[in-house]
């Protein structure tokens, strides 16, 4: 069970530029070759074949670039978790920057399951006109059916439930999908605005950058660096070394609302949403 | 100074790739990778492997001279791997050159194209590769400042079927000579690349290096009669270059991780270069010798350093038949004792001899993880073995694979080869009979015991023993993997074999001369690239071509040669007298076996006398325990179960291994 023995640790990174290409379960590799480069002290799996306690949150389409992915992984010692971050870019392939490390309470829910929505940020292959329109559109619709496939067999889905906001920004398209009961695939939404569009398409690439993931709990959304933090004293590496790692965080409420607001300079974490009026912002749970 | 505007091409390629397969292919950035900076003072190298990246990223050849070039003031590398078919379409429409990984330079602008030749198969890549980076395929063809296209590996030592497309071909080891080249190229390049015949001239003279357009071939009739110097300065035989010390390179010091999965994807550290087993159908091991030696402690520093820097948590210990490593035991039960529950370092040793000492090693090893046991018999009884010269009795792998079994292991892998010289049905049934009894040594230790049996078709390949011998027909290696599948049906063993297709057309080029160009080349033009993969593989393209061109496949497939037919690789000298291989090839008609001369005395292949170099051993006696595939049990002695060759002095002073070999 994560965190009964070791120190779990939720690490937030970013993936731009060219490592965009890079899939998920090779990133995932890069990350277990960067945790021995810089000796990181990660507890195992125990058994015949001891694997290294980590986990990466949801995938990212290959060729997407992301602002906020997320990884938990379980130490089997304390250490400094404010040179982490540095120490750990280094070792990962460029573009791939870790720029947050907090400490977890015991048995958080994994990743996978906890996050609720993920922001994106989509620069479609398509004439910023025809962007409105479809976007005006999938804002009006009740309903929007897309064919797509699931476990390789094709079916038909309505996309709009899934969809919490939408709104054009200087052309790009904003959207908070639901990724629960199952995630909507940003090229998927594209699709579905291009044929609300009546079929526009330009040459090119459709960008997807990944903005946010929220962690919705009791009507409120947390960024997943602060969702589960362990308390502020275990903050410090050295205040848990004492205790041992039973003691911890056996008060620390895991519904806590956001304590912290995001550290970043965008300060896109925080449970604010997107603000600006021209988009309309889709009917949300959470608002 | 003027901006090269062709130097960067991303902006052009990064739109491509999210339509096509593995994108991360296409966007270097492995770590050790490099950006070097190009200079007008610096000759500019892109080196391709003409395959996919996953199957050349690893390879330990490019790599090395990819870090040994950047070291230079005077050069800059970069790397290139064949695009795969669906990004070529979209470069093609595009008008879109090849480019280099690192930082996505056009293939044009570099000084020097230069190929790494692993297998014939890959030679319609090589083309196209040439066509891709705008330079014409044919070398007759090529303008004064055009790149030059430079090609090794081990497939250059039969250059002739790409005599008319490559410039310049460096047979054996590069790690000094591509030094030597770049000098040559760079006064070239100070002089603005106006005489591109004066700069061949000057690179036919470095030692190692074919310039096929400096050597004319004759013919009589439509034999080969002979290749020959075109200018009395050029040399009549060009000798292959040896590095004498192993120690004094060790690269990679930097290997390329990848992003992305690749074959082999883990440390690779080469223990020892060359192999003296004298397996007569082994071509790496016939040009590559003679047996030189890392330094155990060099090894276990490029271990140590390179597990740190890459992040593997895996290492292979490369070279032919590992286990013969003198420092074998010592690294390995280091690199397994060091274990602490962290997942710990797996060791692979992808070349291993039949024995129990390397299944004493292979168990210490799987103590960390348990990984493939692979063994090689080669062929199904001890006659053909004999013939082969691969003298593994039944007994050794009997033993090797109950030892295997009983370690814990459930499946073991074969490697054998049909369509070998002398091989009768009996041989060849003697491989599911092999199976059949390694079964039945597995059952014994655990009821779901099984073995794969991996078999192939002989090519016989230039500068080896069976250099003479005409290739079974397709018709006849379906026969026999036919025997072998039938025999081995309800056994536990389960048959997988190469496609005698593939192994046809391997063998037309394996052994062609000049006139195969043409044929590559329309192969290539009808579409046939990416031949060492089965879903682009089509013999009809070949044997087309072979028509189209007035050439018959049988000629140079299935005919075997006579003593004195000249060959289209005579004049490449891998330092193996002509005469001991012809003798050797003899012997092996009559069931002679030949002994390893590290540790026996020496017979004269030619290779350390002529070219004053040797062995570089650190221990005179073969490590312990086995046969060591002499065909006896070297720790008590015995009968000898084979008729060695009687052994020759060298010129007239009697050399052994131990005393030649330097200890360290």
């Amino acid at each position: 069970m994560r965190g009964d023995r070791g120190f779990p640790v939720r690490l937030r990174f970013s993936k731009r530029g060219k490592v965009r290409f890079v899939s998920h379960r090779d990133l995932a590799r890069g990350f277990e070759r960067a945790f021995r480069i810089s000796e990181l002290p990660l507890a195992f799996t125990e058994g015949f074949n001891p694997r290294p306690k980590v986990s990466l949150g949801l995938a990212l389409g290959v060729g997407h670039e992301s602002d906020a992915e997320y990884l938990d992984l379980e130490l089997a010692e304390t250490i400094e978790l404010e040179t982490l971050a540095s120490e750990l870019s280094e070792s990962l392939p460029v573009g791939v920057e870790v720029d947050g490390a907090v400490p977890l309470v015991p048995r958080a829910p994994a990743l996978q399951k906890a996050i609720t929505s993920v922001g994106y940020r989509i620069r479609p292959a398509m004439e910023p006109l025809d962007v409105d329109r479809a976007v005006e559109r999938a804002l009006t619709a009740t309903e929007i059916q897309i064919e797509t496939t699931r476990k390789g067999r094709p079916v038909v889905e309505d996309l709009r439930p899934g969809i919490r906001r939408l709104r054009v920004v200087d052309g790009a398209v904003e959207v908070e999908l639901a990724t629960q009961p199952r995630g909507i695939r940003p090229v998927e939404l594209v699709g579905a605005l291009r044929v609300l569009a009546g079929g526009a398409r330009t040459d090119g690439e459709d960008r997807v950058l990944r903005t946010n993931q929220w962690i919705e709990r009791d009507g409120a959304r947390h960024e997943p660096l602060e969702a589960d933090r362990a308390p502020r004293a275990s903050d410090d590496a050295r205040a848990t070394s004492k205790g041992t790692p039973d003691d911890r965080g056996h008060d620390h409420p895991g519904t806590e609302p956001d304590p912290r607001p995001g550290e970043r300079a965008d300060g896109g974490h925080a449970d604010t949403g997107p603000g600006d009026p021209r988009g309309a912002v889709l009917a949300s749970p959470a608002h | 100074m003027t901006t090269d505007l062709r130097s960067d091409l991303w902006p052009r390629i990064e739109p491509l790739l999210h339509g096509v397969e593995k994108p991360a292919r296409y966007i270097g950035m492995e770590r050790g990778s490099q950006a070097p900076t190009h200079h007008p003072d610096r000759v500019s190298w892109l080196l391709v492997y003409p395959d996919t990246y996953e199957i050349g990223l690893p390879n330990q050849g490019l790599q090395i001279l990819y870090e040994i070039l950047n070291e230079r003031d005077d050069a800059v590398a970069e790397r290139s791997y064949a695009p795969w078919v669906d990004l070529e379409a979209e470069m093609r429409a595009r008008a879109l050159p090849l480019f280099s990984v690192d930082t996505h330079r056009d293939a044009r602008a570099f000084d020097v194209l230069a190929f790494n030749l692993s297998a014939e198969l890959v030679y319609t890549n090589v083309l196209n590769c040439i066509d891709l980076a705008g330079v014409a395929v044919r070398n007759e063809d090529r303008r004064d400042a055009d790149p030059l296209i430079v090609a090794g590996g081990h497939c250059a030592f039969n250059p002739e079927p790409l005599a008319g497309y490559v410039d310049v071909f460096v047979i054996g080891d590069g790690e000094e000579v591509v030094g030597e080249v770049n000098e040559v190229i760079a006064a070239w390049k100070r002089s603005g690349k106006g005489d591109r015949e004066g700069v061949l001239r000057e690179l036919a003279s470095v030692v190692g290096v074919y310039v096929p357009s400096m050597y004319e071939a004759h013919y009589d009739g439509s034999r080969l009669a002979g290749i020959e110097p075109r200018h009395p300065e050029i040399p009549p035989t060009v000798e292959k270059r040896t590095v004498a010390d192993l120690a004094d390179w060790p690269y990679p010091k930097n290997q390329l991780v990848p992003l992305i999965e690749v074959v082999h994807d883990r440390l690779n550290v080469e223990v020892f270069r060359g192999c003296t087993r004298g397996c007569r159908f082994c071509q790496a091991g016939m040009i590559t010798r003679p047996v030189r030696e890392r330094p155990e402690e060099q090894v276990r520093t490029m271990v140590r350093d390179g597990l740190r820097r890459t992040g593997y948590d895996e290492v292979a210990l490369t070279s032919l038949s590992t286990a013969d490593f003198s420092g074998i035991e010592g690294v390995v039960s280091d690199l397994v004792g060091c274990q602490d529950g962290t997942g710990g370092v797996g060791v692979a040793l992808p070349s291993l001899r039949v024995d129990a000492f390397t299944v004493g090693i292979a168990a210490q090893i799987q103590k960390v993880r348990r990984t493939g046991l692979t063994f090689a018999p080669e062929a199904g009884t001890w006659r053909m073995r004999t013939v082969i010269n691969k003298l593994i009795t039944e007994e050794d792998l009997y033993a090797a694979v109950d030892g295997a079994y009983s370690n814990g292991w459930r499946r073991v892998k074969l490697y054998f080869l049909t369509g070998l010289p002398t091989e009768t049905d009996e041989d060849t049934l003697g491989i599911a009979e092999l199976a059949k009894n390694v079964v039945a040594v597995g059952r014994k230790h655990t009821k779901g015991a099984s073995c794969t049996v991996s078999l192939g078709g002989f090519v016989p390949k230039a500068h080896t023993p069976f250099q003479w011998f005409g290739q079974n027909s397709v018709d006849e290696l379906r026969r026999k993997i036919g025997l072998v599948r039938d025999a081995t049906r309800r056994t536990g063993a389960q048959l997988k074999w190469h496609d005698p297709e593939a192994t046809f057309a391997e063998g037309i080029v394996s052994r062609g001369d000049r006139r195969l160009g043409r044929v590559i080349e329309r192969v290539w033009r009808a579409g046939g690239t990416f031949q060492e993969w089965s879903e682009s593989f089509d013999l009809g393209r070949w044997l087309d071509a072979m028509a189209a061109e007035g050439l018959d496949p049988d000629w140079y497939v299935t005919r075997h040669r006579r003593e004195d037919e000249p060959l289209p690789w005579d004049h490449i000298s891998a330092g193996l007298h002509r005469d001991f291989l012809w003798q050797d090839w003899r012997a092996s008609l009559d069931e002679h076996g030949l002994p390893d001369c590290r540790w026996t005395p020496c017979y004269d292949c030619g290779v350390c006398t002529g070219h004053g170099i040797e062995h570089v051993v650190a221990a005179a006696v073969a490590p312990a325990g086995g046969s060591q595939g002499t065909g006896q049990d070297l720790a008590v002695g015995g009968a000898v179960p084979v008729q060695f060759l009687g052994t020759t002095r060298v010129g007239g002073t009697p050399v052994r291994a131990g005393e030649v070999g330097r200890a360290r």
